[in-house]
C-alpha cells in the first residue's frame, strides 16, 4: 500500500480523490483473524509440490512463499467511527531459475498440488521468455538449507485477540481527549497487522513465521477563528513490532521534558492531551527567522532522516541502478566504499543494519529468500563500510552470503532488496539531553516527524517536524514554528558533534515505505538517541496566499 | 468466465445478488482487472509480472445501520454468503449519522476508455515495445531503467433502487529514465494512453535520449527567484495537490487552502490568474474517464477553477444534504485549458529562464497555503535570450502552485501527462511563470 492511499484511508489527509482502491484482499469478519491458518504439514506438502515441478521443468533453483496477510484498521474522528475493515489475503507465489533468469508467478487461494505445480511451471516458462533479454545470468550466493524451522514475534497480547469495541473506545476517548483540551478537529486510527509466511526452497528450508506490527495513530487540528489559521499535531508514536501490549505503559516507557516522548509502551490518551494543547500553542508560536542553527533531534524526529538519508542511499540495488527510473540511484556509490575512506558522517557516527532488534518492524527470523538475519555495520566512525544486498547482489560487493534484506509485501509481489532497520548507534559516553540543549549557543530542538523530501541520489535533503522549540544560551526559550531545515546528506552527517547515551535511545519507523514498480510497501524502524547536528541551515516557510 | 464481464453479464451477476437481499437498502459494486507489466534496468529486464484483479462488494443498510462485506471469487455459494455477511455485520453495527441511503436511478453520458487493442496486449507486446526502446539506449551506448503497465478492466454498480451502472476501460503506461554511462546526464519520459497504439516506445525513448545527452555538463545557478517553463510533467505534479484538495468539507471545517477567516470559504473568489480554468470531463477522448462516480452519481463536464476563481468543490452527499446544496463527485479526470503557443515559441520570448522537464519528490510544507517542497531532475536547462544556453544543476524549490499560478506569464498546447507522483494521468498545458522560488541546489544528476 502506497502511503497516501494510508492517508486517504485513514481520514488523515483532507484530499482523497481518484485514488486507487486498496488491494488488500477480502473483507472478512474480526473472528477470522484468529482463525488459524494452513497446518505447516500441508504447508510442506504444497511447496513441495512447486519445488518439485519447478525442478522437473529446468529450474536450477526455486522457492515458494505461502502467505497469509492480516489487516485490521479502525478509523475515528471527533465522536464517530468512520471505518471498521479486517482483511485477509491468502495465496502463493513462486520463484524460479531457469536459463539464468528469474521467473515469478503467484496464484490466489493456492490450496492444492495442481495448482501449486503450474504456477511453478508459469514461473519456469517465464523465466526462459525474460532470459532472451538477459545479459548475464543471475549468481547466487551460498546459502544452506534449515530444514522444517519457525520463529515468531516476541509479542506479549496479540491485537487481533483484542475486541474491536476496546480499540473503538480508546481512540475515542483519544478524541475526547483533543477535543476537551482544545482541539478543534481529530482524526485517529489503529493499524494492525500479522504476516503468517511459510517459505521453502531448494536449498532445504521449510521457514514458517509470524509476524505482528501496530500502529496507532492521530492528528489533532487547533483553528483559531480570527485568522482563519489552522495548525496540526501528529501523534508522537512509533509504528512498532509489537502486539498490543504496545498501549500498555508502564512509568519508565515515558521520556519526559519539554513534552511526553515514548519508549516500548505508548500512552495515546496522554500524548492527545498534549498535543491539542500544542497544537493551539502552535497557532501562535514565533516564526523562525531563517539562518544557521544547532539542531538538537529527539529520536521521534531523527529516524526519519537517517530513513531518507542513510537507508536509502545505501539499498544496494539502487546503488546499482535498479531503482534509476522512480526511487533513484545514490551518491554512496561503489568507488567511495571501495576506497575505505569515505567520510560519510563524523567520528561520533556509526550507523547499523540490525533485522533483529527486538520489537522493531524490520524483525524477523529469515528473510524472503531464506536468509538468516543478522546485524552489522554500514557507517563504522563515520566511515562508509558495507551496504545492504541480497542473494543476487552480495557477489558484487565481494559478500560470501547475503546480508538478508529479501521482501515482498504480499504472495503476489515478488521479493526483492528491502531495507533493514537501520539505527544510529548511541553515544559511548553517557550524555543526558539537557546536558546537550545546556551547551547550544543558538539551536533548535526538534520533536517528531513532518515534511520530509529529498532528491533522487540523496544529496540534498529538507525536513520538517511536529514540534520546534527555540534554544537560546543553554535554555529552551519557547515554542517556533515554519522551521524546515536543509542540508546536503554527507554535510549533514560530517556535523553531527553529539549523541546522547544509550538510556534516550528509542525506535521510530515507517509503516508504509514505497519503493519499486509497481510500488511495494515495507515496515521498517530507525532507532537512535537525541543528536546534535551544528550550523544547519534552517528555512522559513511561512506563505500567504 | 472471464474476468472482465460484458456489460449484460455484469447487469445478470448483479441481479442475482441482489435478489438474496432482505435488508432496507443493498447496493453492489463489481469490478474485474488484468494488469501486465514490464520493468528493465541497466539495459535489460529485471522483473516482469502479471495480476488478476476482481471484487464484489455488497453493502446493506437497516435503517442507518450499515454493513460492507466483499468476495473476490464469485461461485453460487459465496455469492448468497456475502450478502449475509453483510447483514450480519450491518445489524452489529453503529448507526453512521452519515449515511444517505442508495440513489434513484441516474443518467449517465457515454464514454469511450475501451480499447481492444490494449485489452489484447500479451506479454509480447510489451516485451516488443521494451525491445524497441533497449536497442535505441543498447547501441548508443546509454542505460535505460523503464517501466510498462497496461490494464484492462471494468467497473458496474447496482441498488436496491434499480439503479445500474457499467464502465469498461482501459490504460497503459511508459515510463523510462535514460543515463549515460559515466552518471553525468540523465534524461525521463512518461507517457499514458488508453489506446496502446497510440504508444510509441521508440519516439519516447529518442525524447529521454536528447534529454540524457543534452543534461551533460550542468553548471550551477545560484538559487533564487526565476522564470520558469514548466513542461506538462514538472506542472501535472504541483497542480494535482490543488486538485487532491478541492473539497468543501475541510474547507467548510477551516483546515484547507480554500478556508477563510470567520469560517468562509474561498468559493466564488479570484484566487490565480484568470486565464487559468480546471475542468473535469469524462467524454473528453484525450482522457476519457468513468461517466459515474463510485457512489452512482452522473459525472459531468464540471469547471472546478474557472477564469481564477473557485466555481466548484467536491460535496460528498452526506454534506451536500447538510449544507443544503447540491453534491458534486470527486471528479474521475482533470484537465487544463491551455493557450496556443508551443513550447520552442515560450524559450524564445524569454530573455532569462529555466526550463524545467520533470519534478520530484513532491511534498506538502504546509496545507494553509499549499506550499510544496521538490527538485528538478532528468534534465533541466537554463534559457537566455530565447536560446537554451546550457543544462544546469538540479534545484530544490519551495513553491505554492496558487501563487504560482497567479504568476502565470504564457500557457501552451495541453497534452496527456502522467504525474510521477500519483501515476494518474491529466491534460496540461506546458506554463511560463515568473518568480518561481529555488531555495537550494542539489548535486543528484
Amino acid at each position: 500500500m502506497k502511503r497516501r492511499d494510508f492517508i486517504q484511508l485513514a481520514g488523515l489527509g483532507t484530499g482523497a480523490f481518484m485514488l486507487p482502491g486498496l488491494a488488500m484482499g477480502r473483507n472478512v469478519a474480526p473472528e477470522a483473524l484468529l482463525a488459524p491458518g494452513l497446518d505447516v504439514a500441508v504447508k510442506k506438502r504444497l511447496a513441495d509440490a512447486a519445488l518439485n515441478a519447478a525442478k522437473a521443468k529446468g529450474a536450477s533453483y526455486a522457492d515458494v512463499r505461502i502467505g497469509r496477510y492480516l489487516n485490521q484498521f479502525v478509523v475515528t474522528r471527533e465522536n464517530k467511527v468512520q471505518n471498521i475493515v479486517n482483511t485477509e489475503s491468502y495465496g502463493v507465489g513462486v520463484r524460479v531459475i531457469a536459463n539464468g533468469c528469474w521467473g515469478f508467478a503467484a496464484v490466489v487461494d493456492a490450496k492444492n498440488e495442481a495448482q501449486m505445480a503450474k504456477a511453478a511451471e508459469d514461473a519456469v516458462a517465464i523465466a526462459k521468455a525474460n532470459s532472451k533479454l538477459m545479459k548475464e545470468p543471475v549468481q547466487l550466493a551460498p546459502q544452506k538449507g534449515f530444514g522444517e524451522v519457525s520463529w515468531k514475534a516476541p509479542i506479549k497480547k496479540n491485537a487481533f485477540e483484542v475486541p474491536i469495541q476496546e480499540k473503538v473506545d480508546l481512540l475515542l476517548a483519544v478524541n475526547n481527549a483533543a477535543m476537551t483540551n482544545g482541539a478543534n478537529y481529530v482524526n485517529s486510527v489503529m493499524f494492525q497487522v500479522n504476516e503468517q509466511k511459510y517459505f521453502a526452497s531448494t536449498d532445504g528450508s521449510y521457514i514458517d513465521q509470524d509476524i505482528h506490527r501496530i500502529f496507532p495513530q492521530f492528528n489533532v487540528t487547533a483553528i483559531d477563528p480570527k485568522s482563519g489559521k489552522f495548525q496540526t499535531r501528529n501523534a508522537l508514536s512509533a509504528p512498532m513490532g509489537m502486539g498490543y501490549d504496545y498501549l500498555q505503559t508502564n512509568p519508565s516507557d515515558k521520556v519526559t521534558g519539554i513534552t511526553t516522548r515514548y519508549n516500548k509502551g505508548y500512552d495515546m490518551l496522554e500524548d492527545a492531551t498534549s498535543a491539542a494543547q500544542q497544537a493551539k500553542e502552535k497557532l501562535t508560536a514565533k516564526s523562525v527567522e531563517a539562518g544557521k542553527y544547532d539542531l538538537i533531534l529527539d529520536p521521534s524526529h531523527l529516524w526519519l532522516t537517517i530513513h531518507e538519508s542513510v537507508g536509502h542511499p545505501l539499498e544496494l540495488d539502487r546503488v546499482l541502478g535498479y531503482e534509476a527510473n522512480f526511487a533513484g540511484t545514490s551518491f554512496a556509490t561503489l568507488d567511495k566504499w571501495q576506497s575505505k575512506n569515505f567520510q560519510y558522517g563524523s567520528k561520533e557516527v556509526n550507523l547499523v543494519a540490525d533485522k533483529l532488534q527486538v520489537g522493531s518492524l524490520g524483525a524477523v527470523g529469515w528473510d524472503d529468500e531464506g536468509v538468516n538475519t543478522k546485524k552489522w555495520d554500514l557507517v563504522k566512525d563515520g566511515v562508509l563500510v558495507n551496504y545492504q544486498a541480497t542473494r543476487d547482489q552480495a557477489h558484487i560487493i565481494g559478500e560470501k552470503e547475503s546480508h538478508g534484506c529479501s521482501y515482498a509485501d504480499s504472495w503476489s509481489s515478488v521479493q526483492f532488496q528491502r531495507m533493514p532497520n537501520v539505527s544510529l548507534a548511541a553515544g559511548k559516553t553517557p550524555l543526558s539531553v539537557e546536558d546537550m540543549i545546556k551547551d547550544v549557543k543558538k539551536g533548535i530542538y526538534i520533536i517528531g516527524d513532518g515534511s520530509f523530501s529529498i532528491d533522487q541520489q540523496r544529496y540534498n535533503f529538507q525536513f520538517g517536524g511536529q514540534l520546534f522549540y527555540e534554544v537560546k544560551d543553554g535554555k529552551i526559550v519557547g515554542m517556533l514554528n515554519d522551521v524546515a531545515y536543509q542540508s546536503n546528506t554527507q554535510e549533514f552527517w560530517n556535523s553531527c558533534s553529539q549523541v546522547c547515551d544509550d538510556r534516550d535511545y528509542r525506535l521510530g519507523g515507517s509503516f508504509f515505505d514505497g519503493k519499486g514498480q509497481p510500488s511495494q510497501s515495507s515496515a521498517v524502524s530507525h532507532g537512535s538517541s537525541t543528536t546534535r547536528f551544528n550550523g544547519v541551515n534552517v528555512i522559513n516557510t511561512a506563505r500567504k496566499i | 468466465m472471464s474476468v472482465i464481464l460484458t456489460e449484460s453479464e455484469a447487469k445478470a451477476l448483479l441481479q442475482k445478488v441482489l435478489s438474496y437481499s432482505k435488508a432496507d437498502e443493498c447496493e453492489i459494486n463489481l469490478s474485474g482487472e488484468l494488469r501486465g507489466n514490464l520493468r528493465y534496468a541497466r539495459n535489460e529486464v529485471s522483473t516482469s509480472g502479471s495480476l488478476i484483479n476482481q471484487n464484489l462488494q455488497v453493502q446493506s443498510a437497516f435503517g442507518k445501520k450499515v454493513g460492507v462485506a466483499t468476495i473476490d471469487e464469485f461461485s453460487e455459494e459465496s455469492l448468497e454468503k456475502v450478502v449475509r455477511r453483510a447483514e450480519e455485520l450491518a445489524r452489529l453495527a453503529p448507526e453512521n449519522p452519515e449515511y444517505v441511503g442508495v440513489l434513484e436511478p441516474q443518467k449517465y453520458v457515454t464514454t469511450k476508455g475501451f480499447f481492444e487493442s490494449t485489452s489484447n496486449a500479451s506479454p509480447e507486446t510489451r516485451a516488443t515495445a521494451v525491445l524497441k526502446s533497449l536497442e535505441l539506449t543498447r547501441t548508443q551506448k546509454l542505460t535505460a531503467a523503464g517501466f510498462l503497465e497496461n490494464q484492462s478492466g471494468y467497473s458496474a454498480m447496482m441498488n436496491s433502487k434499480g439503479l445500474f451502472a457499467y464502465y469498461p476501460s482501459t490504460s497503459v503506461n511508459f515510463s523510462l529514465t535514460v543515463r549515460t554511462e559515466d552518471g553525468t546526464g540523465s534524461g525521463y519520459v512518461a507517457k499514458g494512453y488508453s489506446d496502446i497504439s497510440k504508444l510509441d516506445t521508440a519516439a519516447a525513448t529518442k525524447i529521454a535520449i536528447q534529454k540524457s545527452l543534452g543534461s551533460v555538463g550542468a553548471k550551477a545557478l545560484e538559487p533564487g527567484k526565476y522564470t520558469v517553463i514548466l513542461e506538462p510533467t514538472a506542472a501535472a505534479v504541483l497542480l494535482e495537490n490543488i486538485f487532491f484538495r478541492m473539497d468543501a468539507r475541510s474547507a467548510d471545517e477551516g483546515r484547507s487552502f480554500l478556508s477563510k477567516q470567520g469560517g468562509k470559504t474561498k468559493m466564488g473568489e479570484k484566487i490565480m490568474d484568470e486565464r487559468v480554468n480546471f475542468y473535469s470531463d469524462p467524454t473528453n477522448p484525450d482522457l476519457p474517464s468513468s461517466p459515474w462516480s463510485g457512489d452512482g452519481q452522473p459525472q459531468e463536464k464540471r469547471y472546478w477553477i474557472e477564469k481564477g476563481s473557485v466555481k466548484n468543490m467536491h460535496y460528498s452527499r452526506y454534506w451536500a444534504q447538510k449544507n443544503n446544496v447540491k453534491p458534486v463527485p470527486f471528479p474521475g479526470n482533470m484537465i487544463m485549458d491551455g493557450g496556443t503557443a508551443t513550447l520552442d515559441e515560450m524559450i524564445k520570448s524569454t530573455k532569462q529562464g529555466i526550463l524545467v522537464t520533470k519534478l520530484w519528490y513532491i511534498r506538502t510544507v504546509d496545507p494553509q497555503t499549499l506550499l510544496l517542497t521538490g527538485l528538478t531532475r532528468d534534465g533541466t536547462f537554463y534559457i537566455e535570450n530565447g536560446k537554451i544556453k546550457h543544462p544546469i544543476k538540479n534545484f530544490r524549490f519551495n513553491e505554492s502552485p496558487v501563487i504560482m499560478l497567479n504568476n502565470l506569464e504564457t500557457l501552451g498546447k495541453p497534452e496527456r501527462v502522467v504525474s510521477t507522483e500519483s501515476d494518474q494521468n491529466y491534460l496540461i498545458p506546458p506554463m511560463k511563470i515568473r518568480e518561481f522560488t529555488f531555495s537550494s541546489l542539489s548535486d543528484a544528476v
